[in-house]
């Protein structure tokens, strides 16, 4: 019998590892959790919703999941509590459960059954900077400037500081943070380098040959340090842009959905031996954020405004009402009072936008490998297999499909689990047109003017 | 002659009363309407500078918005009590529901899961406070009174307590963190480490002021106390019990409202330092939200930070007054 488990478990691994979708059976009855008495934490920003509104809609409850939430101070603390179980899950940057795995920075296993949100970043430049940006940005018949406003505007800035001897400093929340990779991704389209890492001599700042210096801050404290000087400008989450506009100190120019479109920001990470250890709690945990993602995007955002309301409570995000509807409800302000329409700057469910695609995964993993923070070239089966072993459609599958049998879920909001295999199509709308093929992440990254290429170590 | 004295003896005793009760009314007037003066000029003060500052996040409050922010905080209190009664209930319907589905199935019930209220984080830094207080007191008062006895023991531990005593508890704090996630390890833990850390950081800034006052006091015994006891032959414990800790009370006492007035300064600070539940984590919490009731939050917290640490030197005073023989020294 023990034999038995033995194999299956290894038949199990090896279908998940060599990406073979494993269709869930109409199984048996989800057993009740193992472990009822949970700890999530999260940073204070807006995307954390999910879980927010599992919580105060009764989703974990329902799953018999007692769920305490916690705001943590930065994502190293949330990270290492994740690691050393004081949190049994947490809201983390898509980058994170990937580098831990990976072994950069601390190393631990940690997995991901579900993504959180696409989009929902934006950079913001100081009002000195911004005025200084301005007269190099085309502008519409109204005078408001032409969007995506590039970072071509402000070369000639950077330039400036350059030649006066004066470091230009911007702020990013995490070196493996969706954030860091978007503002290198804009700068770098722009002709801006960003500096490379060089891990493998002990150099983590990522400033080797940087134009912009960017360091870390964590997201609540970016408006305050922007309002310091210590930083020009930064790229985080909101409610941290919309505040900058509200205060009255910066100005937002680009929003991620413009650097890349519908791209993937937080997920859901535990370690991979919570999820073996106590199986039913992940797959009932599940469950719970994908209802609670369901009612955040259902009938066409009509949810939004309540959650806004909860969010604004000082145990979430705790901003004012006003700053956090303004990018939650389908609108951005850039400068004080150009107010544009993004219906999608937030996407908590759409477009399949919580299934864990392994695409998604190899995304950053080039990002990584472009600037230096992996520092050897590496074969893109190894892309493949780091991506499996972090991005965990299966246990999605289960949680969805098992809402679907119950009638909670419609089958054709989720993707076709039979046939699925985690690669999305192609991407364009890139800022700089370049086309992203997860399937070959080797020759997409020597597409890139500034960056590492095959062959290239610092 | 026996009619007009007394007259006379009762008119002059109701002047001296009336003159009695008229300086009473205007001493205690005066006592109680300078202070009263203060406050008033204090909050015009602060009124008026108020309006004058302008924030990144707003107006900066003044009395008046921060007294409103005391009734919201108070409602949502009430509103958290309201949710956790409601918690219980569908916890109880919940775990019913399962006995029915599963027999061998033993209830439990789990505690609230929902965020500490304002009230509950003054109770939370009271508790901790008060823990690391005793636990200083325990440690201190022992070792001081040996101090005091012995010169050698003093010279030894002398430099040792100057080095620590000016130590931040900032600097205290990393290392209490990572000594208690690396000693303090168990499945099923009697109480959060984050209270174990806040109280051994609140223990290690508020042991040494007491030492160093237990020390002086039972160095200062007066000789004829201890001739007294020499000439009774009072064995040792008899003699610290009977002479020492008796006549270096006061000193004690001086010792104790100083650290707990360090204490509770400590306290905040490493709330707020550690993400540890208390008042310092409420300040922090408010200074990351930035919203625009932020300041007046924070506010309150200060005023009432302040009212818990005058009440904690006040309560310590009487407590010195009722069990010290040296009054006098109980009002410095």
């Amino acid at each position: 019998m023990k034999q038995f488990k033995v194999v299956k478990r290894l038949v199990l691994s090896v279908l998940v590892f060599t990406g073979v979708a494993i269709n869930p059976v109409h199984a048996e009855k989800l057993g009740y959790p193992e472990k009822d008495e949970l700890t999530f934490g999260f940073i204070k920003l807006t995307d954390m919703a999910p879980i927010a509104i599992a919580y105060e809609n009764g989703y974990f409850e329902e799953e018999g999941l007692y769920v305490t939430i916690e705001a943590q101070a930065n994502w190293k603390v949330l990270l290492d509590g994740v690691i050393d179980g004081r949190l049994d899950g947490a809201h983390m940057l898509a980058g994170q459960p990937i580098a831990a795995t990976m072994g950069y920075g601390t190393k631990a296993h940690i997995i991901t059954p579900f993504s959180m949100d696409l989009n929902g970043n934006a950079i913001t430049v100081s009002n000195d900077i911004w005025a200084q940006m301005k007269p190099n940005i085309p502008k519409m018949a109204d005078g408001r400037p032409v969007h995506p406003i590039k970072a071509d505007a402000l070369k000639p800035v950077v330039d400036k500081y350059i030649a006066e001897g004066k470091p230009f400093n911007m702020g990013m929340v995490f070196p493996v943070s969706t954030h860091n990779y978007e503002l290198r991704y804009w700068l770098a389209a722009g002709g801006i380098h960003p500096g490379f890492y060089a891990p493998h001599k002990g150099d983590t700042s990522g400033k080797i040959l940087a134009e912009a210096l960017l360091s870390v801050t964590p997201p609540p404290q970016m408006p305050s340090t922007l309002e310091a000087g210590t930083i020009y400008g930064y790229c985080v989450g909101e409610p941290w842009n919309q505040q900058a506009v509200f205060k009255g100190i910066g100005v937002p120019v680009v929003t991620d959905y413009e650097i890349w479109k519908d791209n993937p920001e937080k997920v859901f990470g535990i370690t991979a031996e919570f999820a073996e250890k106590y199986p039913n709690t992940t797959i009932r945990l599940t469950r719970a954020l994908i209802r609670a993602a369901m009612w955040l995007d259902a009938n066409d955002n009509a949810n939004r405004p309540a959650a806004v309301k909860i969010l604004s409570k000082s145990n979430y995000v705790g901003a004012d009402y006003d700053v956090i509807a303004n990018s939650m409800t389908g609108t951005f302000e850039y400068e004080k009072g150009d107010k544009r329409d993004v219906p999608d700057f937030n996407v908590f469910f759409r477009y399949n936008a919580t299934y864990p695609f392994y695409s998604d995964a190899i995304w950053y993993l080039t990002q990584m490998r472009r600037w230096g923070q992996i520092s050897d070239d590496m074969p893109d089966d190894w892309y493949f297999d780091l991506a499996k072993k972090v991005y965990r459609p299966d246990l999605y599958a289960k949680a969805a499909q098992s809402l679907i049998d119950e009638k909670k879920a419609k089958a054709e909001d989720f993707p076709d689990f039979a046939t699925e295999d985690g690669f999305k199509d192609p991407q364009k709308h890139f800022i700089d047109n370049i086309v992203y093929d997860g399937k070959m992440p080797n020759a997409y990254i020597d597409t890139f003017k500034i960056g590492l290429k095959s062959g290239d170590k610092i | 002659m026996s009619n007009t004295r007394p007259l006379i003896e009762e008119s002059k005793d109701n002047i001296v009363w009336l003159d009695n009760t008229l300086d009473f009314v205007l001493s205690s007037a005066k006592a109680l309407a300078i202070p009263f003066v203060g406050i008033v000029v204090f909050l015009i003060l602060w009124t008026a500078a108020a309006q004058s500052v302008k924030t990144s996040l707003g107006q900066f409050p003044g009395p008046a918005q921060v007294w409103e922010q005391f009734g919201s905080l108070y409602t949502e209190h009430q509103a958290a009590r309201q949710k956790e009664a409601e918690f219980y209930d569908r916890q109880e319907v919940r775990n019913a529901k399962r006995l029915a589905d599963d027999p061998s199935y033993e209830t439990k019930i789990r505690a609230f899961t929902g965020k500490e209220t304002f009230l509950d984080q003054i109770v939370t830094s009271l508790v901790t406070v008060m823990s690391g207080f005793l636990l200083a007191a325990v440690i201190a008062i022992p070792l001081g009174i040996a101090v005091g006895l012995n010169k050698t023991l003093n010279a030894a531990v002398n430099p040792i307590i100057q080095i620590f005593k000016p130590v931040s508890p900032l600097a205290w704090l990393p290392l209490v963190t990572i000594l208690v996630s690396a000693l303090y390890v168990t499945d099923d833990p009697m109480v959060a480490k984050a209270f174990i850390v806040s109280m051994i950081t609140v223990t290690l800034c508020c042991v040494w002021p007491m030492v160093i006052n237990t020390s002086v006091g039972v160095a200062s015994i007066d000789s004829d106390l201890v001739n007294v006891s020499r000439v009774l032959r009072l064995p040792a414990l008899k003699h610290v019990q009977k002479i020492v800790i008796p006549a270096s009370i006061p000193m004690i006492f001086t010792g104790m409202r100083l650290s707990l007035g360090i204490a509770w300064m400590v306290l905040i600070a490493a709330e707020m330092l550690a993400q540890n539940p208390g008042l310092g984590k409420f300040v922090w919490d408010e200074f990351q939200n930035g919203s625009s009731s932020s300041l007046s939050r924070i506010m309150a917290a200060v005023v009432v930070i302040g009212i818990i640490g005058f009440l904690l030197d006040r309560g310590m005073l009487l407590l010195q007054r009722w069990l010290s023989w040296d009054k006098a020294s109980a009002t410095r």
